[in-house]
């Protein structure tokens, strides 16, 4: 079984480092850099609100805040577009990851709904600031530094920077699930009060990894500004954006590694697939509709998400045919 | 014996309702003391104060000559302080084991717990070793969701005692088990104080505390009205009062308080 599993995972990490060199047609290889670069902050984001419980809906803060870092710092330091501003990546993570440290002090105080409530406001404060301030360009935004790569070129670095992210988000993910920290947010999930009983340092846990969380969202920020080029306050603070990756670990299995990247991969590719192709055609915007009934399909008869209806079924048969050949045992279905 | 935990005229008010005014009480080291009294008199919410889920509003905490009011429930429990909940309490969507996993901690940061795996060998070694003392070894990887409600009590005081504290506060162990797991807690209760680990029990079923405790402390309305050996307590007039309705009756919910907290 768990042979099994590394070899899907690495047939997948084989597909994925070969998609540009067998996919050249630039449109979908755009579809492809927006779809790495959203997953990754899926599963980032899932590695804080899926495993702790916190709902956060204003991790846009910490993608907007990425994505200036990159387009500020690259026009301070007149760099020339191009390769080198790949180093600002984890720069705009890093300021993420700061910036994220008194958003969580503040949010982190209260749970469940207000919580959700909380970072949508502080979100907002973020926008708001973005759109007034000067140095930010207000609502005309900031372009960076150009970047003069051939058509044929320009989204492969990309590719492997968005992948390089989803893998460090990926494995930094599965790193805490196996550590006494991600117990420790599990069991915040679960019951933060007995939890703290039974003494695990809930605030401190709870705000390590928010931030922590935050960092490879400001990463996805920063590629995200470099790749486009031209950066509104509108679109890289953007309410879209954490709704999109709410239901992208919803959609996949929201608490599980492999949940968020299901999602992404298959919300955000499929998305940017019929906007691009079906946009303008007969169908006009039909695909959105079909689309939305999709995802209302799967919230309803599976709405733990996709990897916990197929993880509960196999479950379940696997218990049945342990009943058939043991016979009854005393153990309960709780719930 | 010397007095390990004590509370010295505590008092916390909800709003309007006092419900604790005053109350003292102190737990020998090594004994069984059971905390009794009619519903509202006020133990849950003493319990929430000795371990930090409630702030006092006036009165002192101490435990092995510490003072510790007003310390937060994860300090509680690493000075060796452990309890469990009325409302059993688990972690419903984890395994038995890492239920167990997660109350051996050590007093370290975050970071630290970042680079360290859930699971040392000695820590799954201790866990394992105490699900099998309440029976639960063969249910290890169960999701905790799954057991009965019996079984969900076992487990909470089993990740509890791993921790190995010095005391351990029991909110109504025999409530809503049948007599045969009551029967069992009663024993392995018994078995631990052997072994010198101290208990501090609510419990309605009388039976049970008669037969189990060294010490009775008696609460009604929020103060504590009698302490003394289980049978002078059942006899003492005041006591009787009490229970049956002697003062004005107090119909207020203390586990909605508990809640609260």
């Amino acid at each position: 079984m768990l042979r099994l599993k590394s070899s899907l995972w690495g047939l997948a990490l084989v597909l994925f480092l070969l998609f540009p060199v067998i996919v050249s047609n630039p449109a979908y290889r755009d579809i492809a850099v927006i779809t790495l670069i959203f997953t990754g902050c899926a599963t980032s984001w899932n590695m804080f609100s899926g495993y702790s419980g916190y709902v956060a809906l204003g991790s846009a803060a910490f993608y907007g805040t990425g994505a200036y870092t990159m387009a500020l710092v690259a026009n301070h330091l007149h760099m020339t577009g191009g390769a080198a501003m790949f180093w600002l990546v984890p720069l705009g993570g890093l300021v993420a990851m700061l910036v994220a440290i008194p958003v969580g002090a503040i949010a982190l105080r209260v749970r469940r709904h207000t919580f959700v409530v909380i970072t949508i406001a502080i979100f907002f404060v973020f926008q708001l600031t973005a759109i007034n301030l000067s140095f930010t360009g207000g609502t005309g935004g900031i372009s960076l530094p150009y970047i003069p790569w051939l058509a044929s070129y320009y989204d492969v670095p990309f590719y492997y920077v968005a992948l390089a992210i989803l893998i460090f988000a990926v494995i930094l993910s599965a790193l805490v699930r196996r550590s006494r920290f991600g117990l420790q947010l599990l069991a915040i999930r679960d019951d933060e009060d007995r939890a703290l009983g039974l003494g695990v340092k809930v605030f401190q846990v709870k705000l390590t990894g928010f931030a922590m969380s935050a960092f490879a969202i400001g990463m996805g920020g920063a590629l995200f500004a470099m790749y486009q080029g031209q950066i509104y306050p509108q679109f890289v603070y953007d309410p879209i954006f954490d709704i999109t990756i709410a239901l992208m670990a919803f959609f996949g299995g929201f608490g599980t590694l492999l949940g968020p990247i299901l999602g992404g991969l298959i919300l955000e590719s499929t998305q940017q697939y019929f906007t691009v192709t079906f946009s303008g055609g007969s169908l006009g915007s039909l695909y959105l509709i079909i689309f939305g009934a999709l995802f209302l399909l799967v919230i309803l008869f599976a709405p733990k998400g996709i990897v916990i209806y197929v993880r509960d079924w196999w479950t379940r048969r696997a218990v049945k045919a342990e009943l058939a050949t043991a016979g009854a045992t005393p153990v309960e279905s709780g719930h | 014996m010397a007095t390990l935990l004590s509370a010295q005229g505590v008092s916390r008010a909800f709003g309007g309702v006092q419900a604790l005014n005053g109350c003292s009480l102190n737990v020998e080291k090594g004994s069984i003391t059971g905390l009794i009294g009619p519903n509202g008199s006020g133990k849950t919410t003493l319990f929430n104060v000795i371990t930090g889920y409630v702030k006092p509003d006036a009165g002192k905490v101490t435990f092995d000559g510490r003072d510790i009011t007003n310390a937060r429930p994860d300090k509680v429990f690493a000075f060796g302080i452990g309890r469990t909940f009325q409302l059993t309490r688990i972690f419903a969507r984890m395994s038995v084991v890492e239920n167990m996993l997660v109350a051996t901690q050590h007093d370290e940061g975050s970071l630290r717990g970042l680079t360290r795996s859930k699971s040392s060998k000695a820590d799954l070694d201790a866990a394992m070793e105490w699900l099998g003392f309440v029976g639960l070894a063969r249910l290890a990887s169960t999701e905790a969701g799954m057991l009965s409600y019996g079984q969900r009590k076992l487990l909470e005081l089993a990740y509890v005692l791993v921790a190995n504290p010095d005391v351990i506060l029991l909110d109504e162990p025999a409530g809503g088990v049948n007599l045969t797991l009551i029967n069992e807690i009663g024993e392995k209760i018994r078995t631990l104080n052997k072994d010198g680990k101290t208990f501090l029990i609510v419990e309605h079923n009388m039976e049970f505390v008669m037969r189990l405790c060294d010490t009775v402390t008696v609460m009604h309305q929020g103060c504590d009205l009698v302490s003394g050996a289980p049978a002078d307590v059942r006899s003492n007039p005041l006591v009787l009062d009490a229970y049956l309705g002697g003062g004005d009756d107090e119909d207020e919910d203390e586990d909605s308080q508990a809640d609260n907290g």
